[in-house]
């Protein structure tokens, strides 16, 4: 049964690894660009093509039987849910900090390089 | 493990009608060695462990109203007279990618029982984990040395501080553990350990699970706490 995901030939590993180069390098140059709903997008869209990648082709998960992906797969999909949860709450806090403390008084540095 | 608890004999049926199957026949569930199913467990908790930090990182980074400092700034290195965003940063996540592709061909070598090559290719996975971990701790003791602590400092959100050193902290720990795993089985394989053992050479395919994850981990960490 394992035999079936692992005869397979090297061909698709060294796709999906110059695909992960490929992909992490499109990642870095995202830093270039301006702050935005493209660049955001981008970032996310990016790093689930990488998880998604490394998850089925080097973990062999594609392989696998349904029994097995959906043990290990679906419990992670309730993280969403805290995720939600999280950012409502982040976000009351933000605005409850800012009615009763105001803005921000910090002063802060620019990095700098040595 | 006999095979007889394997395969109950019948042909395993493919997609939703197999997993019906799997789960209601008298048989072990997952078609795969112990190993590896309880691997792939542990590997789901370690999802939750870095989840909820990430998810921690998201809300006090939402939740605080003091600026949150730039990453492409704190994490810039001076290269060629320029200061480059990130610099390290990509070059550890390009570390970290190249040991990947290492780890996936030692785990097909170790399967075409190729024990010379296995050796050297998970050998060559942990020198990358360790350069990789070697680099992290260059970048720490420059934050560290700039002011930047667990409680503050000087370019904005205290929570920034704390965030980064326990994220990328945790995400080292596991990488350390990776090298050593990654050593102590390569070794054995030299010796021959696994030649006549019933499972083989799966325990390549375990390891490289183990080592995978970790990578996995990275891509996220990239994304959202360099990035974003």
């Amino acid at each position: 049964m394992s035999d079936e995901g692992t005869q397979h030939p090297l061909k698709i590993y060294y796709i999906m690894w110059v695909a992960l180069f490929v992909l992490s390098g499109i990642s870095y140059w995202t830093d270039f660009w301006d702050d935005g709903l493209l660049r955001t997008s981008a970032i996310l869209t990016l790093m689930m093509l990488k998880a998604g990648g490394i998850v089925w082709i080097f973990m062999h998960m594609g392989w696998e039987r349904l029994a097995l992906k959906l043990a290990i797969l679906g419990p992670p999909v309730a993280i969403l849910v805290l995720i939600g949860l999280m950012s409502l709450e982040g976000n009351y806090i933000e605005d409850s900090r800012l009615e009763n403390y105001g803005e921000s008084t910090m002063e802060v540095e620019t990095p700098g390089h040595h | 493990m006999s095979e007889a608890v394997l395969d109950s004999g019948a042909e395993e049926a493919p997609g939703k009608k197999g997993l019906v199957d799997d789960w209601s026949r008298d048989k072990q569930v997952f078609g795969v060695p112990w190993g590896k199913a309880m691997m792939w467990i542990f590997l789901l908790s370690d999802t939750f462990i870095f989840s909820c930090f990430l998810v921690g990182y998201m809300s006090v980074r939402t939740a605080t109203v003091d600026p949150w400092p730039n990453p492409s700034e704190v994490f810039a290195l001076q290269a060629f007279g320029h200061d480059v965003p990130l610099l390290l940063i990509a070059l550890m996540t390009f570390i970290l990618i190249t040991s990947s592709g290492t780890m996936a061909l030692a785990v097909n070598m170790g399967y075409r029982r190729n024990r010379e090559l296995t050796f050297w290719l998970m050998v060559a996975t942990a020198v990358l984990g360790a350069s990789f971990v070697g680099m992290q701790a260059f970048e720490w003791s420059k934050l560290i040395s700039e002011g930047v602590r667990p409680w503050g400092n000087p370019f904005g959100a205290a929570q920034f501080g704390s965030s980064f050193f326990m994220i990328t902290g945790f995400h080292g720990m596991h990488v350390s553990a990776g090298v050593i795993y990654l050593l102590v089985i390569a070794f054995r394989v030299k010796r021959g350990f696994y030649e006549n053992r019933p499972g083989g050479y799966e325990i390549v395919e375990i390891t490289g699970l183990y080592w995978h994850f970790v990578d996995l981990v990275w891509v996220f960490i990239f994304a959202l706490f360099y990035l974003w």
